[in-house]
C-alpha cells in the first residue's frame, strides 16, 4: 500500500477576519507506506485534522492530489470514494463519535453492517479488538453508559475492525490516561507491524516513540521532524 | 443491521418518535376523516337527487314559505301540508307535463319504532315514479292496505307491527340506506295514508282539522315530457296557479350542493392548512433532530456510508414514522367516523351517506399516501441539509 500526497493544499474562506483566504494546508507533500507508523505534531490550529480528513478523502483539497496506490482518490465519485473508505482506510476521529442507538458491539461492527457484508470471521475479530482494546466487559452496553476513554477505544476498534490498508488517527489518546495511551500506542504499532500505513495526529510527545517517522504542521506548512 | 439502524435510531429516541408519530396521526385522521366526510356529503346529495326522483315537486306555496318543505327533504324534519285536489287537478292541466303523481305527507306523534315524531309518505301506487322503484329493490311485491316500508334508520324491522294515530299498520320491508331524509321516514300507499289522516283528524291531532282526506294532496311530483324544460314548466304552474309553488329539484338540490361546496372548500382548506402544517413541523422536527444528530452522521461518513446512503437512513426513518403514523391515523378516523356517522350528519344537517368500502379504501390509502408525501418532503430536504455538510468540520466541533 502506498499513499501519496502531492501539492495538498486547502483554502478555507474566513469572512469575519480580515483576509478572506486563510491557508490551512499549504502544499503538502507526503509519502505513507504499508507498516509505517508516522506521527504529526503541531499547534493547535495548525492544519493537522485538516490535512488528516483530506488523506481521508473527507474534505476535498482546494488543489494537489490523494492517490492511493496510484489511484487519485478525489477522481472518484462520491459512492466510489465511500466505499474505498469503508474498505481500506480507518479513520479514528476527534472527540466522542459513538452512533447513540447501538450497542458497543454494534459500533464497532458499524463497516461491515454498513454494506451488509457482515461475517463471521469479522464478528471474531470484532470481539478479539474488543478484548485487546479492554472493553469486552461493554460489547452489549450502549455509548451513554461508557467513559469518554471507553468511548475512544471503542471509536479504535471500529477503526480497525475492516484491517484497513491505511488508518488515520486523530488525537486518538486524547481521552486516555498515561496506561491506556501506552496501550493504544502499542496496539497502533501492531497495526502497522501487520501491514497497514498509520499515521497519528497528536500532542503527545511519547507518541513518537512508537513511530517510525515524526512530521510537524506549522501554520499549514508541513515538515519531517526529527524524532526526540 | 444497516436496514435497521432507521428502526434504532427511532427506538433509541422514544419521545422524539412518538412526537413525530402522533403528529403524523393528526395529519392522517384530518386527511382521511376530511376525504371521507367530502365523500359522504355528495353520496348523500347523488342520492338525494335520485330519490327525489321527479324534474318537479309542487307544493302548497305556504309549505315553501314556511320553510318546512324544504327542511323535510334536505334535514329530515317532519311536516305535513295539503292542496286541495281541485287545486292540483289544475296544476295536472299545465302544459309540458310528462309523468306525473301525487304524495300524501303526515307526521306521526312517537310510534313504538321511534322515540320522535316520524314522516308518513304516502305514495300513488297507480302513477308514481319515484318511490315504487326504490321500494322494488328491498320489496318485490306492491304495497297492501295498512302495510308500510321504513326507512333503514328507523328501530323497527320486517313483520313489526306499528300504531299511528291509533291504526295500526305491519312493517312489509326496511329499505337500504340513502343517507338522506328518506332514512327515517314511513312509506306507505294512497289507501293507507288516508286512513292514517282520517285517524289523526278524527282523535283531534292533525293541524288540518277541516281537511277531507279523500280530497288532499301534499304535493304532486312531476316528469317533463319531452321539448319541454322543467323551468319552463314550473315557471308555467307559479303563473297560473298561485296557491302552489313548482320547485325544480335541481333548484333544491343546488341549494344543497352549495352548501355542500362550502363544506368541501372549508374540508378541503382545512385539509390543506393541516397538511402544510403538519409538513413544516416534520421538516423542521427533521432538521432539528438532523442537527443534533449531524456528529452521527459524520461519523456514518467516516466509515463510509456514501451520501445517497445518509439520505436513506434518514428516509427509512421518516416512512417508518409516517406509515406507522398513517395506519394508526386511519384507525382512530375509522373510529371517529363509522360510530358517530349519525352525529356528523346532524350537525352538518345535510344529506350524508358513507361511501361503500372500496372508496373508503381508496380515502385510507390517499391519506397514507398524503402522510408519507409530507414525511418524505421533509426528510428531502433534511437529507439535502445533512448530505451536504462538511464532515471534517462536524467531526472538529466547527459546525
Amino acid at each position: 500500500m502506498e499513499l501519496i500526497a502531492k501539492d495538498l493544499t486547502k483554502e478555507f474562506i474566513r469572512e469575519s477576519k480580515g483576509t478572506n483566504r486563510f491557508v490551512a494546508v499549504d502544499k503538502a507533500e507526503l509519502t505513507l507506506t504499508g507498516g509505517e507508523t508516522a506521527v504529526l505534531f503541531g499547534r493547535s490550529g495548525s492544519g493537522k485534522t485538516t490535512l488528516l480528513n483530506m488523506l481521508a478523502g473527507l474534505l476535498t483539497p482546494t488543489s494537489g492530489s490523494v492517490t492511493l496506490d496510484g489511484q487519485d482518490i478525489y477522481s472518484l465519485s462520491d459512492r466510489e470514494l465511500s466505499r474505498l473508505r469503508n474498505q481500506s482506510i480507518g479513520v479514528i476521529p476527534q472527540g466522542q463519535t459513538a452512533i447513540h442507538s447501538l450497542t458497543v458491539l454494534e459500533n464497532v461492527l458499524l463497516p461491515f453492517t454498513l454494506y451488509n457484508d457482515l461475517t463471521d470471521d469479522a464478528c471474531a475479530y470484532a470481539a478479539e479488538l474488543l478484548e485487546r482494546l479492554d472493553i469486552a466487559h461493554l460489547a452489549a452496553a450502549k455509548p451513554s453508559e461508557l467513559s469518554g476513554g471507553e468511548l475512544k477505544r471503542m471509536a479504535i476498534a471500529r477503526a480497525a475492525v475492516r484491517r484497513p490498508q491505511l488508518l488515520l488517527a486523530d488525537e486518538p489518546t486524547g481521552d486516555l490516561d498515561d496506561e491506556n495511551t501506552r496501550e493504544v500506542l502499542t496496539f497502533l504499532k501492531e497495526l502497522a507491524a501487520s501491514g497497514s500505513a498509520v499515521f497519528i495526529v497528536t500532542h503527545e510527545n511519547d507518541a513518537a516513540d512508537y513511530a517510525d517517522r515524526a512530521l510537524r504542521m506549522n501554520k499549514g506548512v508541513l515538515t519531517e521532524a526529527e524524532k526526540q | 443491521m444497516f436496514k435497521g439502524l432507521a428502526v434504532k435510531n427511532l427506538k433509541g429516541r422514544p419521545v422524539r418518535t412518538a412526537v413525530l408519530v402522533i403528529l403524523t396521526v393528526l395529519l392522517s385522521v384530518t386527511v382521511f376523516a376530511g376525504t371521507v366526510i367530502v365523500q359522504s356529503l355528495r353520496s348523500g346529495l347523488d342520492s338525494l337527487g335520485s330519490r327525489l326522483g321527479a324534474d318537479i315537486m309542487v307544493v302548497p306555496r305556504e309549505a315553501t314559505s314556511k320553510k318546512s318543505f324544504e327542511n323535510m327533504i334536505l334535514q329530515g324534519s317532519t311536516g305535513y301540508f295539503y292542496m286541495n285536489s281541485s287545486v292540483a287537478e289544475k296544476v295536472e292541466r299545465t302544459e309540458g307535463i310528462g309523468d306525473l303523481s301525487e304524495q300524501f305527507f303526515l307526521a306521526s306523534t312517537s310510534a313504538s319504532c321511534c322515540s320522535v315524531s316520524v314522516q308518513i309518505i304516502g305514495f300513488d301506487p297507480e302513477t308514481d315514479f319515484a318511490v315504487t322503484p326504490w321500494i322494488k329493490k328491498s320489496f318485490g311485491r306492491e304495497l297492501e292496505k295498512f302495510e308500510v316500508v321504513v326507512g333503514n334508520d328507523l328501530n323497527a324491522f320486517v313483520g313489526d307491527e306499528l300504531s299511528f294515530y291509533g291504526t295500526k299498520v305491519t312493517v312489509a320491508a326496511k329499505l337500504e340506506r340513502t343517507g338522506t331524509s328518506y332514512d327515517t321516514a314511513v312509506f306507505a300507499n294512497e289507501e293507507t295514508i288516508k286512513e292514517l289522516i282520517r285517524s289523526s283528524i278524527d282523535r283531534g291531532m292533525n293541524d288540518f282539522t277541516d281537511v277531507d282526506p279523500d280530497r288532499a294532496v301534499s304535493c304532486i311530483l312531476i316528469n317533463t315530457a319531452e321539448g319541454y324544460t322543467p323551468e319552463e314548466v314550473a315557471n308555467d304552474i307559479n303563473i297560473h296557479n298561485t296557491k302552489v309553488r313548482a320547485v325544480r329539484t335541481q333548484e333544491l338540490i343546488s341549494g344543497v350542493s352549495d352548501s355542500l361546496g362550502g363544506v368541501s372548500k372549508i374540508v378541503g382548506i382545512l385539509i390543506a392548512a393541516v397538511w402544510v402544517l403538519g409538513a413544516v413541523i416534520l421538516l423542521l422536527t427533521f432538521t432539528m433532530s438532523s442537527h443534533e444528530r449531524r456528529k452521527e452522521f459524520a461519523v456514518l461518513r467516516v466509515v463510509g456510508a456514501s451520501r445517497g446512503k445518509l439520505a436513506g437512513i434518514v428516509f427509512r426513518e421518516a416512512l417508518i414514522t409516517c406509515l406507522l403514523g398513517g395506519v394508526v391515523g386511519i384507525a382512530v378516523g375509522l373510529l371517529l367516523l363509522l360510530p358517530f356517522s349519525g352525529l356528523i350528519e346532524q350537525l352538518l344537517s345535510l344529506p350524508y351517506l358513507m361511501p361503500g368500502a372500496g372508496r373508503i379504501v381508496l380515502c385510507a390509502l390517499a391519506a397514507v399516501a398524503a402522510t408519507a408525501a409530507a414525511g418524505a418532503i421533509a426528510a428531502a430536504i433534511s437529507a439535502h441539509r445533512i448530505t451536504g455538510q462538511d464532515t471534517g468540520a462536524i467531526l472538529r466541533g466547527d459546525n
